[in-house]
Order: C-alpha cells, then sequence, then structure tokens
C-alpha cells in the first residue's frame, strides 16, 4: 500500500488534474473518494497540469481512470497516470494518427465478417474515442448509475473485462471490443514510446523494466553476452537516467 | 491534360532493390534510365540519423516507411465465394513505400535457396510420388537450378557485405556453417556478428540434440565493406533498431547503403519521386510495352514512353499493374487456368518466449535484425524424410531476438493477463531475463489462392485494389506443428522457467492482425511454360518482351528462407541477360 505522504499527492495531483479542466465537475458521482484513491499522484512540485485539446472534460475524467487502471500505479513502479499516458493519447489525436492517416478508411464499411479479417469500423481514432467514451459512460450509468470514472476500481475492472470480451453493449458501435483493443494499444504506446510524445514521463518505464531506450550502441556490450548490462536509459531529446 | 515525355532506353517502376539494381544495371550499360517512384526519397541523413531513429513509436508502431493505407491498400478475404474487405490497419504483413522500399526496412535475413527449393515440384514428385501432394497444391520448379543461379545469388551478397559462416564451398562441408546448404563458390563477404546471450543459448541446447547451428546470414555488416560499386558499409553494432527501421549506422544493406550512391552519380540516370505509375501502355496489337502512365507529386498525368519496361515494385503492386494494364491473361481459380495473380503465397511461422530466472542477464535489446542470431535448418526445405509425416516444405528454427523494443518485443509468461498490476509486474520482473526460439517456414501454392482486382474498393487515384484470396491448408498445419514441435524440444532443453507457445492450429483462419512475415508471394510466378507461368527464368514476361517483372511476385510458392537473397539472385540473373542478351537482340529471350 502506497504511504500517507503517497496518497497526499494523489489528491493534490488529480485536484490539479481537474482543475485544469473547465467545467469538470464531480457532481452526480457517488465514488469520489475511490476515484482520488485510484488516480496517479503527481511527484511534489510536479509542472503544471495537461491541459487536454482534444479531450472534453467528461472524456478526460474517462481517460484518466481507464488508463489508471489499465495499468496502475503501485509498489511495482509507475502507472500510466503518473507516466502522462492520458497527455499522450490527447496529443496522438492532434496527429495523423489520430485523423485516420494510417488507415484505409473508405467504405462500404461491412462489419459483420469474421475477427480476422481486422478493423472494419468507420471510426477513425479521434471519432472512435467521441464515440466509445459518450457509449461506455452511458453504458456504466445505465448498469450502475455513474458514469465510469465514478465508479469503484473494482466495478471499473469489471466493465473493461466486459469491454474486452465483446461483451458491453454500445449504442453507436458494432464490436465494442474493437474499442478495448484500441484503448489499451494506445495506452501502452504512451507508457513505453519515448518521452517527447508526452508519455513515459522520465523514462519511467524504461527504468522498470531496465530497457535503454534510444542508447541504440552496444559496440562495448555485445562481446559479454550474459553479463548485466551497466547504464540507464536515455531518450530521445537527452534526458538521461 | 496529359503531357507526354522524351521516350527513354528503359523506364523503372519502383525504386526498391529490384529497381536500384536494373537502374544501376542499366545506366551502367550506357542506357537512359528513368525510374519512377511513387513514394519520397528518403536517405541515413537525414531521415534515419541517432538518435531519432530509435524510436518506437514512429517508425515500429505508426509505420513511418510504410505505405499509407489511407491512400492505398489491398482487399482480403479468405475463400473465393466470400466478400473482401480491406486491409485497414497493416498487422499481418508490411506494405513498402519510398525509395529504398522494403530494402530499407527488412531485418537483412539473408539466405539462398536450398537447390531442391528451385525444383519444388519436381523433386517431391520424384522422391515420394506424385500422390504425396494434395489434389489442390498447385507448386511448381522454377526454370532455373540452383548452380546456374549461384554466381548471381553471390553478387548480390557482395553488393549487400553480408556477414556469415559458409556451410558448404564447392561441396567441402565446413564445420560451423550450415551443413544443408548448397555449394557456395567462396564464402560470405564478411564475418558472423557476435552471438547475442538468447542465441547462445539456444545453440547449446540444439546442439546437445544432435543438430548443427551455425549464424543466421546477415546483411547486417559486421566489418568494414566497400562492394564491387564502390560504395562502403560500417559495422553494426547491434543497436536492436533494425526491422521497420532505417540504419542509423550504414551497416543494414539497403539501396541507399550500397547502391544509390553511386547510381545516383549517374549523368544517364534520372529518379522521379512522387510518381505512381497507373498503368503499363501498350502497343495496338499488344505485343510491345511502349511505356508508363504515371501520375506526378502535382498530380498530372504524364505518359513516358521507353523501349525497356522493368517492373519492380512490390510483389502486391507488380501483379495489380499487370491487371489493371491487361497484360497476360488472369488467373481463373475455378478452371486453374490464365497466370496473373495465381499462386499467391504467405509464410508461417509459430514463437515461444522464453523467461529464465533473475540471474540470467539476456539483454534482449542487444540485437541486430539477423545478426547474432542463431539457427538450424534441419527441418527446412527437404532436408529431411518427410514420407513418414504427410506434408511437403519446412522452415528454419531461429534462436535469439532481434531486439527489445518494449512495445513490440516485450513478452510475458503464459497465464499473464493483458493489463493491469499482474501485467505490469510480469513485465517488471521478466523482460530482461526473456527470449525468443521461432520457426519460419514455407507455405505452398494452391489452386484457391491467389490475385485480382477487387470489384468494390479503390485507391487515393480511383484504381481498384489488389484482392487476396488466401487462406492455411492442411499441408501447412501439419508442416507448423511438427517444426514447431522440434523447436519446442529446443526450448525444453533451454530449460526456462516458463515458456509461451504461438503457432496455427488445424481451423485457425489467415488473420490479418497477427504479424508474421511480410513475404508475399507469387502472382507473376516464373517458370518454363507460358501457359503456366507468367514470366521466363530471366523474369521475362511471356507476352510482353520488352516488359521485365522483378521481386517475390516470381515465387511459384514460398520457400521456409526470408525471400530477399533469391529476389536479389533472380534479379542479378535476369539484368545479366538483359545486358548480355537482351540489348544486342531485343526480343524474347526464351522461345514458348
Amino acid at each position: 500500500m502506497p504511504d500517507k505522504k503517497i496518497l497526499k499527492n494523489r489528491r493534490l495531483f488529480l485536484q490539479q488534474a481537474l482543475a485544469a479542466v473547465p467545467g469538470i465537475t464531480l457532481l452526480g458521482m457517488t465514488g469520489h473518494q475511490s476515484l482520488f484513491a485510484s488516480t496517479a499522484w503527481a511527484a511534489p512540485g510536479q509542472q503544471t497540469p495537461y491541459r487536454p485539446t482534444f479531450f472534453t472534460a467528461a472524456e478526460w475524467m474517462f481517460i484518466n481512470a481507464a488508463a489508471d487502471r489499465l495499468i496502475p500505479s503501485n509498489e511495482d513502479g509507475p502507472g500510466a497516470v503518473e507516466l502522462g499516458v492520458p497527455e499522450f493519447i490527447d496529443r496522438q489525436m492532434e496527429s495523423g494518427y489520430g485523423h485516420g492517416e494510417f488507415w484505409y478508411m473508405s467504405g462500404p464499411f461491412v462489419t459483420d465478417v469474421d475477427f480476422t479479417l481486422g478493423y472494419q469500423l468507420q471510426f477513425t481514432p479521434r471519432e472512435f474515442y467521441r464515440t466509445a467514451i459518450a457509449d461506455i459512460d452511458q453504458a456504466c450509468v445505465n448498469m450502475h448509475g455513474h458514469v465510469f470514472a465514478g465508479l469503484d476500481a473494482a466495478t471499473q475492472d469489471s466493465v473493461l473485462e466486459k469491454l474486452q470480451a465483446g461483451a458491453l453493449t454500445l449504442a453507436h458501435i458494432a464490436k465494442p471490443a474493437e474499442f478495448f483493443i484500441q484503448l489499451l494499444a494506445n495506452t501502452k504506446e504512451g507508457y513505453f514510446s519515448d518521452p517527447m510524445y508526452g508519455g513515459n514521463r522520465h523514462m519511467g518505464s524504461w527504468k522498470m523494466i531496465g530497457f535503454p531506450g534510444a542508447r541504440a550502441d552496444f559496440a562495448d556490450w555485445m562481446l559479454q553476452p550474459g553479463r548485466v548490462y551497466p547504464l540507464g536509459p536515455v531518450s530521445i531529446q537527452g534526458e538521461k537516467a | 491534360m496529359t503531357t507526354t515525355l522524351k521516350s527513354v532506353d528503359a523506364v523503372v517502376i519502383g525504386l526498391g532493390w529490384t529497381g536500384s539494381i536494373l537502374s544501376m544495371e542499366l545506366a551502367s550499360s550506357g542506357l537512359s534510365v528513368v525510374a519512377l517512384e511513387r513514394g519520397a526519397y528518403r536517405d541515413t541523413s537525414p531521415d534515419w540519423t541517432y538518435p531519432r531513429a530509435a524510436d518506437e513509436l514512429k517508425y515500429g508502431i505508426r509505420g513511418e516507411l510504410f505505405q499509407r493505407l489511407s491512400k492505398d491498400t489491398v482487399t482480403i478475404r479468405h475463400a473465393i465465394d466470400g466478400t473482401a474487405v480491406p486491409y485497414r490497419q497493416l498487422n499481418a504483413f508490411l506494405l513498402p513505400n519510398n525509395v529504398g522500399g522494403a530494402g530499407v526496412h527488412w531485418n537483412g535475413q539473408h539466405y539462398r535457396p536450398s537447390p531442391e527449393d528451385l525444383k519444388f515440384y519436381s523433386h517431391n514428385v520424384e522422391r515420394y510420388g506424385a500422390k504425396f501432394l494434395p489434389e489442390d497444391m498447385t507448386i511448381q520448379d522454377y526454370d532455373v537450378t540452383y548452380d546456374e543461379l549461384e554466381p548471381y545469388l553471390d553478387q548480390f551478397e557482395r553488393l549487400c557485405g553480408t556477414s556469415g559462416q559458409a556451410g558448404n564451398i564447392g561441396g567441402k562441408i565446413i564445420a560451423g556453417g550450415n551443413p544443408f546448404e548448397g555449394p557456395r563458390s567462396r564464402g560470405y563477404p564478411t564475418p558472423p556478428l557476435p552471438d547475442t546471450e538468447g542465441a547462445l543459448r539456444f545453440a547449446a541446447a540444439a546442439k546437445q540434440l544432435g543438430y548443427s547451428p551455425f549464424p543466421q546470414p546477415a546483411a547486417n555488416c559486421s566489418q568494414p565493406w566497400t562492394n564491387p560499386y564502390g560504395v562502403r558499409l560500417g559495422p553494426c553494432n547491434l543497436c536492436g533498431y533494425c526491422e521497420r527501421y532505417g540504419c542509423y549506422l550504414y551497416s543494414k544493406a539497403s539501396p541507399q547503403t550500397t547502391i544509390l550512391p553511386a547510381l545516383l552519380q549517374k549523368s544517364n540516370f534520372e529518379m522521379r519521386t512522387h510518381s505512381t505509375v497507373t498503368k503499363i501502355n501498350m502497343s495496338a496489337d499488344g505485343k510491345r510495352a511502349t511505356g508508363v502512365t504515371y501520375v506526378d507529386a502535382a498530380g498530372r498525368e504524364v505518359i513516358q514512353p521507353a523501349d525497356l519496361v522493368i517492373l519492380s515494385s512490390f510483389q502486391i503492386n507488380n501483379v495489380r499493374l499487370l491487371l489493371l494494364s491487361g497484360i497476360g491473361k488472369p488467373y481463373d481459380p475455378r478452371t486453374g487456368t490464365g497466370v496473373i495473380g495465381k499462386n499467391f503465397a504467405y509464410q508461417m511461422m509459430s514463437e515461444s518466449a522464453l523467461f529464465f530466472d533473475k540471474d540470467a542477464a539476456i539483454n534482449p535489446f542487444i540485437g541486430a535484425g539477423a545478426g547474432g542470431q542463431q539457427i538450424i535448418d534441419e527441418f527446412n526445405a527437404d532436408h529431411f524424410d518427410h514420407a513418414p509425416h504427410g506434408f511437403v516444405g519446412g522452415g528454419y528454427i531461429l534462436g535469439g531476438t532481434t531486439g527489445g523494443r518494449p512495445l513490440q518485443q516485450l513478452n510475458v509468461p503464459p497465464g499473464t493477463p493483458a493489463w493491469g498490476a499482474k501485467w505490469k509486474k510480469a513485465a517488471k520482473e521478466t523482460y530482461l531475463h526473456s527470449t525468443r526460439v521461432q520457426t519460419h517456414a514455407s507455405v505452398m501454392s494452391y489452386r484457391d489462392a491467389y490475385v485480382d482486382l477487387d470489384p468494390t474498393y479503390r485507391n487515393a487515384l480511383g484504381q481498384p485494389l489488389a484482392r487476396i484470396t488466401f487462406d492455411w491448408h492442411e499441408n501447412e498445419y501439419r508442416m507448423t506443428r511438427f517444426v514447431t514441435d522440434r523447436a519446442l524440444e529446443i526450448v525444453a532443453k533451454m530449460n526456462p522457467k516458463s515458456h509461451t507457445v504461438t503457432m496455427r492450429r488445424p481451423g485457425d483462419r489467415f488473420n490479418t492482425r497477427q504479424y508474421q512475415t511480410t513475404h508475399i508471394t507469387g502472382g507473376a510466378i516464373t517458370g518454363a511454360n507460358p501457359q503456366t507461368s507468367a514470366v521466363n527464368r530471366y523474369c521475362q514476361s511471356w507476352d510482353v518482351s520488352n516488359l521485365f517483372v522483378f521481386g517475390a511476385s516470381a515465387f511459384p510458392q514460398n520457400l521456409g528462407y526470408n525471400p530477399t537473397g533469391l529476389i536479389g539472385g533472380l534479379t542479378y540473373m535476369g539484368a545479366h541477360a538483359i545486358r548480355e542478351q537482351y540489348l544486342k537482340s531485343p526480343g524474347p529471350l526464351v522461345s514458348a
């Protein structure tokens, strides 16, 4: 369990995060305490909170809450929120990727085909998040009386598990499991990619697993197989650990 | 308004490996050569400099170097009566783009075919009898023997500065190399790269089981190498960013590191980028190509007349352009007649991730695309008696890692959830202590696996997409079960704490979501008979003698090895025939 100081910092972080979003409100949520408890903490004196460009206040709440369940913070190492994954996803939504530049997006869209024939929905990543988050929040309200971010961690996990299994019915999405695939992929991307994209703050995930990042030169170590590599990671923009 | 330009001696469609080789060989013969590349010009500097090259999100995940599917893709279905749907996201195989093509973002796994791979139909019939082959299997022979091809396989290795350990020079078996390879005229240009820890553990276990492991031949240079065009490569440092990436060190062979520096200096060569060829133009009698039509960077339609047309784009684009241009008879899977689109094939892989104790410093991030890994070849091609097993083909077994990039190459032990606290804990505890064993294997050709034009979906220029009809067959399920079982025996001997197994089992459909290899083949296959093949032994079109079609589209079926070495050999053989025979007397090089 995190100690009291960490819990205090987590509350501070969430307050900062919410303060950054105009019009955000927790009214109507019964899960305030659990929301605080399940949101990652910020290091004391950390930077001003990121202000989302693409996501609305409600969507931002969802992204923070979902990322925090997909990769939680605990004694093993930093979680997704702590490493800036929501910021990463928001910035990706503004990129060519978010606008669907990398995907073939012409119709007709035939969705009743075998899973093995790949993604066949009509949504670009931006459209996918916008549509799916509203649908998931509505489904959560219908089932549990609150939007996803207002649920306790165990209920959030059960919602995510249903989504993953394709067992959560969403109003506008023929294949709900596709959104889980998208959300988990983007979350891991933000967790493990270079910090210059907004996630993996201070190379936290690389330090946790032992990946040396952008070192990309093992002329000195390739003749020493089986010996522990002694250097910490570096990032593309020159951060060192 | 279409602009018609002044005619040139040769126009080259696509400036990847085969287009660069042909451009160089033809320009060196004094021909005026124009190469049309739909993508951009890219080079080591400024595109892949350190540390910007080490960007997993940009290159490994988003696929900066690949074809933008929003502009162009393929459609895929499992059976000839199914409805094909677009390949909307790049997963199972990658589609290259830009100067250098797939030659930029390959791994450098550089093999020669086994001698029997080139006579695969007649070899198997001779050894096992015609009834051993399933009725719907449509494998064929190349019209070239290994010995005929050997000088050109060698030429491509010299171009690349390939590192490796020969196993058979002139029939003499050499310890430490591949004892199953065909006789070589000489060894590799540069010695093998050092083995990584995962490869060493694999090789030790393989030896205990009586196999002959050897270093994977790698177009990742191990020493400085100046190739026959005078272009210099430098040694690889096992940086771990190879497949899907441009090489920042000038170590991985690519058109940029082996040909273009010499080619771009030639005044009789011109490269035009952002130029997408939409059609090969034909004479009124349909016997001669008159040049090509392309769309330039400004969206204008341009006709480039030429005496000689070299079709050298990626496999699927070669096939599509032939179909769009009405060259050759399209293949019909119901009658088995026609040749364009025939014998599409892929490859079948299986994989095991191994997890060791915390005292095992595997350092998975140290790796090259090919070098530093160990192979056994006992169960590839026809290196073993297939009679008891009821299938043909096979694959090599590979131990080691090409890098430890966490988004693509981080494995977790079996039973670990895909997310949450347990996933994170597993990732943290096993990353540094994990390695990989894979099988990389053949896929035969079948009557119902082919390429044609999609009736519904179109690309950004309004042209029909290529449609792939493909699924697995019984022969391949049996093959992968057998080869994977041999791999798992090695895994067991390596004695990991736990391991995963990923393989295709009977009933599994071809899954476009799972990356296996980018090695899609066939559709404009080479052979001895114009009724059953699209191009002759020199990759010259049977129907249009001033058109040559190079690349993996020529493979009658897919072999267990990575294709680039064989593509390079066939390309140099064709280039040699053009230079020495065709230019002196234009016309068919093989009488039909």
